[in-house]
């Protein structure tokens, strides 16, 4: 049995490289004018106003070659999500993802777990709960991140959009947001997987686990128990 | 309850000379345009990637810009928030020459609008034959494409006014801007161009235009970005095919529509 179907996998990597380029070139069009202000007005709610982005983090050069990377692969990025939600929709993987009832109680027990409160690890499904709280998050700050760059995409044509997140200058400022938040879950899922859980990566490239590994089986924390010889079972177990 | 357009007749009084230049000046443009690279030419073809990658975005581009017509309607108007402050003296200044172009009235006499291509009458508009048509106004909304907004009071006349006197026949199905500021000027679609809130502008904020806003007359409409708004306008010429444009021919969208 295969951890993760086949279109998991696909959508997946093709994700990882879309919101990429997403992000880089999104930051290098936010780069040609770093503030959220209408001329002659202030902004609240950016302590950062006119400071730059460092361009080794911007993608596309200059911001035409920016603004065609990101009107390109926006489509790879919207159909790539709906295929995938489509898929795990039809396919019962929404199961392993939507919050289950006690998943802040759960959430809590990793936490506590995770911060050595606790010495064994809560019994998990596919996922823990803090994975579980990540995963269904992503798909949704995903589409935060469509809906407001088609907000400032047409504030004229689709003004009633526009409006709704309180006109373009805050439309532009949720686009900052939702790119922020996926930045932060990301990095947090990455650091996760390299320091709980890596025998996991097979397991989104060719679909293989082994669940003699799994982060539950090993007991395992950030940088603890990543060596399978480090294997203590639960306590009970 | 339905937000409506601030649209208004305003007096209109002698330039404000308040403009600040603050904004895009062509040479930051261009740093910002090149990045690393040297020329703006270079970096037009070669920071997008390779040819391949160039190709599939022109591919997306094209079916983009399809969309955007679909979504276009004349219905669809823009009507700043009304907290949203008028922008005023801090309204950036723009243009591509290396000074602020100025009509040199003794080396080309006094300035006139050509409306000319594909159309029954050609006109020949002096800048009080414009401000004697009748006159919209609206306070609207500036979307640039580096991503700031500023809003304006934009007064002068409707181009689908200018059309009708004009008699623009079937075929023309482009519009190009041309200008006295280089060799700037920017081609649209004739539905943008025939969009109620498309105007041919000599007041901004209840002044004639001074020489830093596009004096003496511009094309304004919040239907298309920043740079698609020729300046310092010339001519109006009515096509049946596309005719580029300054930005739009250096690699931003030709139709850079909002
Ligand atoms: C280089 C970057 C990334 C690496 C190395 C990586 C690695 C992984 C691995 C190993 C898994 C499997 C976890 C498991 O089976 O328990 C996984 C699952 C997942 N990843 Fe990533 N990931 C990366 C980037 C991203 C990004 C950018 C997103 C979205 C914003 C994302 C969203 C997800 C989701 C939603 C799942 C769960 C899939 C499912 O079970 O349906 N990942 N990732």
């Amino acid at each position: 049995m295969k951890r993760h179907h086949a279109v998991v996998r696909i959508t997946h990597w093709v994700n990882v490289i879309a919101l990429t380029i997403m992000i880089g070139s999104g930051l290098r069009i936010f780069n040609a004018y770093p503030a959220f202000a209408r001329r002659g007005e202030s902004f609240c709610c950016y302590p950062f106003e006119h400071q730059p982005i460092p361009a080794a983090l911007t993608f596309g050069g200059w911001l035409a070659g920016a603004r065609n990377w990101h009107f390109a692969m926006m489509w790879v990025l919207g159909i790539n999500g709906l295929v995938y939600l489509a898929f795990i929709y039809l396919h019962g993987e929404w199961r392993d993802l939507v919050p289950r009832r006690g998943i802040v109680r759960d959430a809590r027990e990793m936490v506590k777990f995770y911060l050595t409160v606790r010495k064994d690890h809560p019994v998990q499904g596919k996922h823990n709960a803090l994975q579980r709280l990540a995963y269904f998050s992503m798909p949704i700050v995903g589409i935060m991140a469509v809906v407001t760059g088609i907000a400032i995409w047409k504030p004229v044509q689709l003004a009633w959009l526009t409006n709704l997140m309180g006109g373009y200058v805050w439309a532009r400022y949720w686009h900052f947001w939702a790119m922020l938040l996926l930045v932060v879950l990301t990095v947090g899922h990455v650091f996760m997987v390299f320091t709980v859980d890596p025998y996991s990566i097979p397991s989104i490239i060719t679909g293989k686990y082994r669940p003699e590994l799994s982060p539950e089986a090993r007991n395992a924390r950030p940088f603890v128990h990543l060596l399978p010889t480090h294997h203590e079972p639960p306590a009970g177990s | 309850m339905s937000r409506r357009p601030d649209r208004s007749e305003p007096p209109i009084r002698l330039p404000s000379h308040a403009a600040e230049r603050v904004g895009l000046d062509r040479r930051r443009f261009l740093a910002a345009a090149s990045g690393a690279l040297g020329t703006l030419a270079l970096a037009a073809c070669d920071s997008m990637g390779p040819r391949s990658a160039k190709g599939v975005l022109m591919f997306a581009e094209s079916g983009n810009e399809k969309l955007e017509r679909v979504l276009f309607h004349h219905s669809s108007i823009d009507v700043p928030r009304s907290s949203a402050a008028t922008a005023g003296s801090h309204f950036p200044a723009y243009f591509v020459s290396d000074q602020v172009p100025v009509w040199d009235e003794a080396a080309h006499g006094v300035w006139r609008l050509e409306v000319s291509g594909m159309v029954n009458t050609p006109l020949s508009l002096s800048l009080s034959d414009l401000s004697s048509l009748p006159r919209t106004g609206y306070k609207l909304d500036h979307f640039c494409v580096e991503g700031w907004t500023a809003v304006a009071t934009r007064t002068g006349v409707r181009l689908a006014d200018l059309a009708k006197l004009a008699g623009v026949r079937p075929g023309a199905r482009y519009v190009d801007f041309q200008s006295f500021d280089s060799d700037y000027h920017e081609s649209w679609d004739i539905e943008s161009a025939m969009h109620p809130q498309t105007l041919i502008v000599y007041a901004q904020d209840g002044h004639y235009l001074n020489s830093a806003w596009g004096a003496p007359a511009r094309v304004y409409s919040p239907v298309k970005l920043g740079y698609k708004n020729t300046k310092y306008l010339t001519k109006i010429a009515f096509l049946p095919e596309r005719n580029g444009g300054y930005w739009s021919d250096r690699g931003y969208e030709w139709y850079g529509g909002v």
